[in-house]
């Protein structure tokens, strides 16, 4: 019995490591790789999770939705950043301080809209699958959990592929190393980082549809994500791309231990200890290079 | 000489504010003044950290709500006295944030803040599995009648005032030490300031404790104050946001700074619960944060400054 209750625990914890991992991928770009602390990237997700929801209300399936509305969150993504970079980087106040206070003002005005244009209550998506689930043996994994962990393969996997092997994808690990080097190559950093920021966006209207649906989604989720995703990039050592899928599992399985044997209300803190646990231990994360 | 003006102003300040009671009869003045003070010590005591030493703090709301129950906790235990649930709350503030500041500072300011915006999804999430205190569902606190003070209200507009007057005091202490000249140095650059024999460290726990205290006394009188607390609105949104806009509107670098912040934005406030939801006037808020941070860092003192200084030459 408790055996099967924990194999229940790891193999949805495994799944639930697929939804963090997609919901923390823009920020390993956007704050692991170009410094960029943006606070309100969660945000932006549950914007994402009601663009699904939209979508579904059209009878369009959530997933598909999604990548529909990706493209305007590349763009938005682009002209958030170029924003960001004239009122910050430009004026040569790349403050990180001042930056952090400027997304989480951007992230709380976002959130008061979303209440005031669709409310408090929560919100869920009507697809065939949700609610249905997949036993093998004596596991059963909802379908409503497996779909996001493909959605966060596929988009992690994408995501190496095109950070290792693209040409784009190597001049945003450039810029995140060293960005006067990549001028003297003749590649504008502003682009380039214009490029990332864009692609991390993507990824939340792509999350938002994972949120949306695992579980029914109100304007506030996002504030769970925060601590979440940070956690998960800072395990994952900044701005590594395998090291954000191990620790978005990694965190997917503590907090489904921690659901199945210590009490659902418990989970929040689980991110936060593993927060602490790393700055205290490692700060670099379990894929990151010394600094 | 402006230290003893600044002192006569203090008490003149406390003085008025002992007698109020028996001058006004209107409520209305004690609830809406408990709340503007209460503002001008979660500014004060956020700016010793975020503003002096450049620390920014998005956990506010947590210690608030530590604040809070740090007073329920020792009024249903003990039933003590406000003074002493404003010195519990001021010590869980203080360990608080030393012990934030001990795991973080160490490192690197960003991720100081990266685990403040954590901090308040975790003291929520204990406080609403910690049945003693009323878990999710809330807890009612009766305050016993005051003996000097014509009602609760007054009472705790009076204790909230004096935590105030010594919040304000202990910034402006702190702006003309030592102290502040090693914040203001390792705020402008960390490694020269190390190098140059600052303490920085020393100095950034030394904040980070004094700056928790400050804002989780400013939480202590509530459950008096409202006679009801619950999780939920304990640790709400908007009190991490206000304790940001705040003194960034003021301008940081100096103790008025956030009073002239504190008392900007709770008149607003006043002024809207009026007129508009409370959802427009956080959007509002977030708003002219996001207009200061862009373009007024130094907030309005800055302003001035920047209008004073545009006949010299630089």
């Amino acid at each position: 019995m408790l055996f099967e209750l924990g194999a229940n625990a790891v193999v949805s914890g495994l799944l639930l490591g697929g939804l963090y991992a997609v919901a923390s991928l823009g920020l390993t770009i956007a704050f692991g790789l170009l410094q960029v602390p943006n606070v309100a990237h969660p945000t932006f997700m549950v914007l994402g999770a009601y663009c699904a929801y939209l979508g579904n209300l059209l009878g369009v399936d959530p997933v598909i939705a999604s990548v529909i509305f990706a493209p305007a969150f590349y763009l938005a993504g682009m002209v958030f950043y170029q924003a960001y970079f004239v009122c910050f980087e430009r004026r040569g106040r790349g403050n990180t301080l001042q930056s952090f206070t400027f997304f989480f003002g951007i992230a709380m005005v976002l959130e008061v809209a979303l209440i005031l244009a669709v409310g408090v209550d929560l919100r869920s998506v009507d697809v065939g699958y949700v609610g249905k689930s997949l036993a093998i043996g004596f596991v059963t994994m909802p379908y409503r959990f497996i779909i996001p962990f493909v959605i966060g393969s596929i988009v992690g996997g994408g995501m190496w592929l095109f950070l290792s092997r693209t040409h784009m994808g190597l001049a945003i690990r450039a810029v995140a190393h060293d960005d006067k080097a990549l001028r003297i190559v003749a590649l504008s950093p502003t682009q380039v980082k214009r490029h990332a920021f864009g692609i991390a966006m993507l990824t939340a209207a792509l999350a938002g549809a994972a949120v949306i649906i695992v579980n029914p989604v109100d304007p506030f989720i996002g504030r769970e994500y925060i601590g979440r995703s940070f956690a998960i990039v800072v395990l994952a050592g900044m701005g590594s791309v395998p090291g954000t899928l191990a620790a978005a599992v990694i965190i997917g399985l503590l907090e489904s231990l921690v659901i199945t044997f210590v009490g659902a209300t418990w989970a929040p803190g689980v991110a936060f200890a593993v927060l602490l646990a790393t700055l205290a231990i490692k700060p670099s994360g379990i894929f990151g290079i010394a600094r | 000489m402006r230290g003893l003006v600044f002192f006569i102003a203090l008490v003149v300040v406390l003085l008025i504010g002992a007698m109020l009671p028996y001058a006004v009869t209107n409520a209305y003045v004690f609830y809406a003044g408990f709340v503007a003070l209460q503002y001008v010590v979660i500014s004060t005591g956020w700016n010793i950290l975020g503003g002096y030493a450049g620390y920014v703090n998005f956990g506010s709301g947590a210690f608030v709500g530590l604040g809070m129950y740090a007073a329920v906790f020792l009024f249903k235990l003990i039933a003590a006295p406000l003074v002493v649930q404003i010195l519990g709350a001021a010590v869980a503030g203080g360990v608080l944030g030393l012990g934030m500041g001990y795991m973080t500072l160490r490192i690197q300011g960003v991720f100081f803040s990266i685990a403040t915006l954590a901090l308040t999804v975790v003291l929520n999430t204990i406080i609403v599995n910690w049945s003693f205190v009323g878990g999710a569902r809330g807890i009612t606190v009766l305050a016993p009648a005051p003996t000097w003070f014509p009602s609760i209200v007054s009472y705790v507009f009076f204790a909230m005032l004096v935590l105030a007057v010594l919040s304000i005091a202990t910034a402006r202490w702190i702006e003309k030490s030592w102290i502040g000249r090693g914040l203001a140095a390792l705020r402008a650059d960390e490694q020269a300031a190390e190098c140059s024999g600052t303490p920085t460290l020393r100095l950034k726990l030394f904040a980070a404790a004094v700056s928790g205290a400050l804002i989780a006394s400013a939480g202590a009188p509530y459950p008096y104050y409202a006679s009801y607390v619950e999780p939920a609105s304990a640790f709400g949104l908007a009190i991490a946001l206000n304790a940001l806009a705040m003194p960034l509107i003021g301008g940081t670098r100096s103790w008025i700074g956030p009073l002239i912040g504190a008392l900007l934005l709770s008149g607003l406030e006043q002024a809207a619960t009026v007129t508009i939801p409370t959802e427009v006037n956080l959007l509002i808020v977030g708003l002219v944060l996001i207009a200061f941070v862009v373009a007024a860092p130094d907030g309005l003192l800055g302003l001035l400054d920047r209008k004073s200084a545009k006949g010299r030459v630089p």
